[in-house]
């Protein structure tokens, strides 16, 4: 995979198909923030991607995701014996979901796939503009 | 020196370091998030004149010295790629006219109007 020829539209291509997962692994952690469960191990964790860059030639890169983690943040620990899923001690675990944290990534994500966007309608229309020259 | 370099003068190699600085500065910007990645640029000046006395242009790349270095090693800010990008993309806009009114001129002169 090293050093492979990058076209811009590798390059700005790959970077929004990045973001999407991104924005995924956002989705799903709000979709999830607020569950109960019974034990802390079966309590959501939020998922993170890990972005990786690819190297290309002559000092160009792109990226993809090398895996999505779960974030290390501890489930809340509530007691609430009156829960259904309560355990025999009357705790529950709330999902470990910042979902103030989840919105800024969302807004992020989405600010750096427009920036994506941006870089391609750029490319684009500077290539049909050379494509017309001479005519 | 080419016939290419003698039509046009240094815009046909001018639009071709535009275009590579371009791809450059979009994985910079592709390159936002991730971890530790190094921002790169390309020194114009320096690739010019390499390009035009025919040598690589290996050396003019360099990494970009941040204003003010973040947590996660990531040397992109996003601010100064943005502008550094819309700047590439006039210049390249201007080669393109110059070789526009280039080929206009040669054009006239094979036709003899």
């Amino acid at each position: 995979m090293a050093n492979q020829t990058l076209s811009l539209f590798d390059i700005s291509g790959r970077a929004m198909a990045a973001q999407l997962v991104r924005l995924n692994t956002t989705a799903s952690n709000l979709a999830n923030a607020g569950t109960i469960s019974g034990s802390e191990e079966g309590a959501f964790r939020s998922l993170k991607p890990v972005f990786r860059t690819i190297m290309g030639e002559d000092g160009t890169a792109t990226v993809a995701i090398d895996k999505i983690v779960s974030s290390p943040a501890a489930p809340t620990k509530r007691h609430d014996p009156s829960h259904p899923l309560a355990d025999k001690n009357g705790d529950v675990w709330e999902a470990a979901v910042d979902s103030a944290a989840e919105m800024v990534e969302m807004l992020e994500t989405s600010r750096q796939y427009q920036n994506n966007v941006q870089v391609l309608q750029t490319a684009k229309g500077l290539m049909l503009e050379t494509l017309r020259l001479g005519q | 020196m080419s016939v290419g370099q003698s039509l046009f003068g240094i815009h046909a190699t001018a639009l071709q370091l535009r275009s590579q600085r371009m791809s450059m500065l979009a994985s910079n910007i592709a390159n936002a998030a991730t971890p530790n990645y190094k921002a790169r640029d390309m020194n114009f000046a320096q690739a010019l004149r390499q390009a035009s006395d025919g040598e690589s242009i290996e050396s003019s790349i360099e990494y970009r010295v941040p204003l003010q270095p973040s947590l996660d090693g990531n040397t992109v800010e996003m601010s100064t790629e943005q502008t550094a990008f819309a700047e590439n993309a006039l210049a390249y806009r201007s080669s393109l006219s110059f070789l526009q009114g280039r080929i206009g001129t040669m054009m006239r002169a094979l036709k003899g109007e």
